[in-house]
């Protein structure tokens, strides 16, 4: 491999956990999107790029769904949704910027130390991939557990697939099967979601989901 | 037609009926028919699963029928056949008094045989891939199954399932390509290196640290979905709020086939020596699920958590059994899985017509269940009777086999499960006394239940306790042996 393809790679990857950075203090519903859009379209360059390096033409379909389906159907999907909703004004949170972006720090430092010290026998590429890929999926967790309104949870679930597929695709030659049904899953679970949400809007008036934990627990 | 073919058809069988009955049930508008040929469809199931015993193809890149995953498949047909003839009851009843209506009946039936066909690919897939594809299948049907009556409660239980199960299904993603990682260097690339089968052949050249992170990851994400303490939150909301059918299911069939895949990876692990035993992390997170779900027992109002949390604890056990390993252990954890699937769906069967003739799930708004609906109340009190522990059931000798196994060999640890199996014992007999016994409460309106389901189930477990026949013993030891 030479020193271009492995530094495209690198680049790429390493960007998609920045944007993870990015999206974790959005505190705006409609910049979220945007950087959740911006998030799968660095994923679908790195896919492409992956691709192209390893002479793999199956992943530009995955790359392809990143581009198409991630970038752009979802966001316009869900800024449809939320204008719909009326909820396009602020985030509420439930820690501040500085505790989530430290935690955020912490979790990448965690995803090297563990990943770069298990794969030292793996090519060097595919340890990268793997511990920025790990590196994405804990930030999506952690977004997720930082934020209560349910499309903002939604997107940090979204963000963890997306690191999903990094993984994936980084693991030089693993069958089609799996990323295909992972996008396809993506669309599922979409689906799911967008169904959710109307009905959530229907009952309660609002997405925020604390709400929905005032009904939690046992009947009294 | 040849023996081959037969063959075939029975281990294809079990996908097919399933997914065809799925699509014919989504089109057909009437209940009565629906209901009738959900049943038809699970029992053509169950045939084709027992076939498999007389005969079964050889492994192909996608399918495996072994001795293993042919006991999950039979347990979860069959259980699947018995819950599809007490929802036709139970559904009919939902639909007369207006908590479903016919658009939503036609919903819950093709999403059965789609959660019907998801288990059994998650049970017979050779490729982990496919396997988690499956077992995301039917955390999605389950979802919006828990959420079919639009209650506030109904869509939060669902909603923090949905979430919960999508993160622990991602993280076993993510186990299952750092497996794929492990296995690269060794098999190369391609479908082979997912393929079960040739995995387990070549397992011991895998790279030890990396099989270690990735059985982490499994741990927790398939963990998530077995219901273990302390990734268990979604399993009580998602037992009460769903309809009762799909508790059964849930608690009876679902757990366990995530519990299945955790232990084809932990065979994975054991075939390769330097890599970490994976027993250990196994029996403390089983021990403190066992613990954690006895006490949460006490402070219960509704029916269906209850037993929720009663399916934790017991699914902490068997996974405790499994942690432990041995062929002993081995057989314990088997025994105690297959009994509590039939037990506990049988109590829900119960459940279900209880909180049906009662109109609410508030467990002090229901009393004297054996004076208004004698036979519902002594079937649950045989149901809680068995589920507790209590000889001569099932899930005593089960329980018995799990705790003395252990005394043998780490006796402060079986000390610590029979402190949870005792508390727990009380803490369903304290809710017990006041659901069955004193003085009646709540409508005592006659029950329209179809009782054959839970009583076969009760008497299946009735005769396993007292006596269980040899070729039963030996096949069950013959699995022990496989799981190492």
């Amino acid at each position: 491999m030479t020193g271009i393809d492995f530094d495209t790679a690198h680049l790429l990857a390493g960007s998609l956990v920045l944007v993870s950075f990015l999206e974790l203090y959005q505190d705006r519903l409609y910049a979220l999107l945007n950087f959740y859009a911006l998030h799968a379209l660095v994923l679908a360059a790195s896919v492409a790029w992956q691709a192209f390096i390893q002479d793999a033409p199956h992943l530009y379909v995955t790359a392809a769904i990143a581009l198409g389906f991630k970038a752009i159907v979802i966001p316009v999907a869900l800024h449809r949704i939320i204008v719909r909703l009326g909820i396009h004004r602020e985030i509420e949170k439930v820690v501040g910027v500085g505790t989530a972006m430290l935690a955020g720090i912490g979790l990448v430092a965690l995803s090297m130390v563990v990943m770069l010290r298990v794969t030292q026998e793996a090519d060097p590429l595919a340890r990268e991939d793997l511990a920025f890929a790990l590196a994405v999926v804990l930030l999506g967790l952690l977004m997720m557990v930082t934020r209560r309104n349910a499309v903002s949870q939604v997107v940090g679930f979204m963000s963890l697939e997306n690191g999903l597929v990094l993984a994936a695709t980084g693991a030089k030659g693993m069958p089609l099967v799996v990323e295909i049904s992972v996008a396809f899953s993506i669309l599922i679970a979409f689906i799911v979601i967008g169904i959710f949400l109307f009905r959530i809007r229907e009952r309660f008036d609002t997405v925020d989901v604390q709400v929905l934990d005032l009904f939690r627990g046992e009947r009294r | 037609m040849t023996f081959d073919g037969v063959t075939f058809n029975a281990s294809a069988g079990v996908l097919l009926i399933p997914a065809c009955a799925a699509a014919l049930l989504a089109v057909m508008p009437d209940y009565r028919v629906t209901a009738r040929l959900n049943v038809l469809a699970t029992t053509l199931t169950l045939i084709c699963a027992l076939s498999l015993f007389f005969g079964r193809p050889q492994p192909s890149a996608y399918l495996l029928v072994d001795d293993l995953n042919g006991t999950f498949i039979v347990l979860t047909t069959f259980v699947g056949f018995t819950t599809s003839i007490f929802s036709a009851s139970y559904i009919g009843h939902e639909l007369e008094i207006g908590r479903l209506t016919p658009p939503f009946v036609r919903f819950y039936h093709a999403m059965y045989q789609v959660l019907m066909f998801a288990m059994n690919l998650a049970l017979i897939a050779n490729n982990i891939g496919l396997m988690w594809v499956a077992i995301e299948l039917a955390t999605l049907t389950t979802v919006l199954m828990v959420g079919i009556y639009r209650t506030h409660e109904a869509l939060e239980a669902a909603w923090k399932y949905f979430i919960l199960g999508s993160v622990g299904i991602a993280l076993a993603l993510f186990g299952t390509i750092l497996v794929y990682m492990a296995a690269r260097p060794v098999i190369g690339e391609g479908l082979d290196a997912m393929e079960w089968t040739v995995l387990v052949s070549r397992a011991a050249a895998f790279d030890p640290a990396l099989l270690d992170v990735a059985f982490v990851f499994l741990l927790l994400g398939y963990g998530t979905k077995v219901g273990l303490a302390p990734l268990h939150a979604w399993l009580p909301d998602a037992h009460a709020e769903g309809p009762t059918p799909i508790s059964a299911v849930l608690s009876g069939l679902l757990l366990n086939v995530a519990l299945y895949a955790l232990l084809r990876f932990k065979m994975l692990l054991a075939v390769n020596p330097e890599a970490l035993a994976p027993g250990p992390l196994m029996v403390t997170l089983g021990l403190l699920s066992a613990v954690f779900a006895a006490f949460m027992l006490y402070r219960r109002r509704d029916i269906k958590r209850l037993f929720a949390y009663s399916s934790i604890e017991h699914m902490g056990i068997i996974t405790f059994a499994f942690g432990m390993g041995g062929p002993l252990a081995n057989f314990a954890g088997l025994l105690h899985m297959t009994m509590h699937s039939l037990t506990k769906s049988a109590i829900f069967f119960a459940v279900g017509h209880v909180a049906q003739v009662k109109g609410t799930q508030r467990i002090a708004d229901m009393g004297g269940l054996i004076e208004t609906h004698p036979v519902l109340g002594w079937g649950l009190i045989l149901g809680v009777v068995a589920i507790a522990g209590l000889p001569p059931l099932g899930i005593f000798m089960s329980e018995f086999l799990v705790v003395s196994s252990t005394f043998a060999r780490a006796p402060l640890l079986a000390i610590i499960l029979v402190f949870g199996i005792l508390v727990a014992l009380a803490g369903l007999f304290l809710r017990l006394n006041s659901i069955a016994f004193g003085e009646p409460r709540g409508p005592s309106a006659k029950a329209e239940a179809s009782y054959v389901p839970m009583f076969t189930h009760l008497a299946l477990v009735l005769a396993a306790g007292i006596y269980m026949p040899p070729a039963l013993v030996a096949w069950f030891q013959n699995v022990a042996g496989l799981l190492g």
